[in-house]
């Protein structure tokens, strides 16, 4: 007996290591034309690990405190060896993960994979990709540079407009009635424990029942399969489909690499609470869509101020994007169209209104 | 076996030719990943602050028979007045584990609170702990102001 074979035994007999991979190994992967969308949820994953190593490696040396944050960010882009490497990485890779988790979140809603009984599922992700916002959001303020002062300025002033609680909420997130090192050094304790902490269990969950409820079939090919069992074809997931996965995580990781290293992230200029926001300022390219509508609502409208009615109706889709699962019908040959023409607009409006928000003056 | 001309190689398994590849290619950005996050997690050196000589102090801050602690660069220093009004200036840091020392007016020596290590006014270790002397510094009074510097290799 060789002796990795050994060691597998020996762990074998006190983990029962057999029986813990048992599912993945009955678990199979559905095969059609669209099988190429069930890899994006693991590159998501993948980028989120990512982003947990570079995130670790960048606290070595960041300080929080708006003192000492930028020139910590600096310090680590001009005198760590490969500390622009490292900051790049954990750039672009939040870039791509936000990226693929909407890509993920719209192939879903296309091959309509919320359906019941897998609705929860759906509920975990749609959370997980609030949270991922968040991520971003916190995470964009901490290198204190004047683009990311701005942004929470503007970012948590649009919390405040929330009728009642808003107020309440903007000194929440802002620690204090302006944007200041107090906020600073909130949105890092969420940025590195509150998010990573609910993050990673919510992801476990997402895990968990996408292993426990299997891979969806897209409706009529799953229509057709029950009535034709003959025309079914599927791959294991273990090693078959896992490999295949893996192969995406490499090509993820070349895309990586080749942005960080050709495409360094800027640090800016450090933040001043004392200066004018610089002109043709804008949010990070995910958040484009709801600034530009923002913007396009008029002042008042109605007896309303145009702001806050902005604020309540993306609230208010967002809640029932959340609950969409709950609209679909059970059955697949009976699934509802308008849902599938709601995802097309919802795609289309948010792809449209992002080009106008990054061409708009 | 395959023969090309009259020269004979060894039969490469396709399958063997294979892995050599993939897992010479992973293996490359496994260490291409790696590499740098290595050198990463060395810390840059610190800039030593300052040049090798210091301001210690002022003429007339110390009483006879008492030290303070100065800044020489990263480390800090003692600066002691002996009884006989002398100045003398070592290395605060101690030999044995590193804590910083502190004169003591009453045994008018060197002691180190942590582990009862004790030196006398030279910077020598004579009780305690503590392997190897304290590393010792010139003194130079140029008018008001005292300065240390670091003393010559001989």
């Amino acid at each position: 007996m060789s002796p990795l074979r050994n060691v597998r035994n020996w762990l074998d007999q006190r983990l029962e290591w057999d029986d813990l991979i048992a599912p993945l190994r009955k678990k199979t992967v559905p095969l059609h034309r669209l099988s190429y969308w069930y890899f994006l949820g693991g590159i998501t994953l993948f980028l989120f690990v990512i982003q947990v190593l570079t995130g670790i490696l960048l606290l070595l040396y960041y300080r929080p405190g708006a003192n000492e944050a930028f020139e910590s960010v600096q310090y680590i882009m001009t005198q760590v060896q490969f500390g622009w490497l490292i900051r790049s990485i954990h750039s672009w890779s939040a870039n791509l993960m936000i990226f693929t988790a909407f890509a993920h979140m719209f192939s879903v809603l296309f091959l309509k994979a919320y359906r019941k009984p897998r609705e929860l599922t759906w509920v975990s992700g749609v959370i997980l990709l609030f949270l991922v916002m968040g991520f971003g959001f916190s995470g964009y303020l901490l290198p204190w540079n004047t683009l990311a002062f701005f942004a929470t300025k503007v970012g948590t002033e649009i919390t405040g407009q929330v009728p009642i609680i808003g107020k309440p909420m903007m000194i929440f997130l802002r620690g204090g009635e302006e944007v200041t090192g107090a906020t600073l050094s909130r949105f890092f304790g969420f940025h590195v424990a509150v998010l990573p902490g609910l993050a990673t269990l919510l992801i476990l969950l997402h895990v968990l029942l996408v292993q426990r409820l299997g891979i969806s079939i897209p409706p009529k090919l799953e229509a057709q399969w029950t009535a034709n069992p003959s025309a079914k074809r599927e791959m294991k997931f273990f090693p078959n489909f896992m490999l295949r996965e893996m192969m995406a995580w490499y090509v993820a990781l070349g895309v990586l690499g080749a942005l960080a290293a050709l495409f360094p992230w800027n640090l800016g200029v450090k933040a001043d609470p004392f200066v004018s926001a610089p002109a043709g300022i804008k949010p990070e390219w995910y958040f484009l869509f709801m600034f530009q509508t923002l913007k396009l609502i008029p002042p008042k409208v109605w007896f309303i101020d145009g702001e806050v009615l902005g604020v309540l109706v993306f609230g208010l889709v967002g809640l029932l994007w959340l609950l969409l699962p709950f609209f679909e019908s059970d059955h697949p040959s009976r699934t509802k169209r308008w849902i599938t023409g709601l995802a097309v607009f919802a795609l289309a409006y948010v792809a449209g209104m992002s080009v106008y928000g990054y061409l708009a003056k | 076996m395959i023969s090309s001309g009259d020269r004979v190689f060894p039969p490469l398994p396709r399958r063997r030719f294979v892995e050599v590849l993939l897992g010479g290619g992973f293996l490359a950005t496994v260490v291409a990943f790696v590499y740098p996050v290595l050198r990463y997690l060395v810390p840059p050196r610190a800039s030593d602050l300052g040049s090798d000589s210091v301001v210690a102090g002022h003429v007339g801050e110390l009483k006879p028979n008492s030290g303070k602690i100065f800044r020489f660069g990263n480390r800090p220093g003692l600066l002691i007045r002996t009884a006989s009004g002398e100045y003398r200036a070592m290395s605060a840091t101690c030999t044995h584990l590193s804590c910083t020392v502190q004169y003591r007016d009453d045994l008018r020596q060197v002691w180190c609170a942590c582990h009862n290590g004790k030196y006398d006014l030279n910077g020598r270790n004579i009780a305690g702990p503590p392997p190897r002397p304290l590393e010792g510094f010139e003194v130079q009074v140029r008018g008001d102001e005292i300065f240390v510097r670091r003393r010559r290799e001989a």
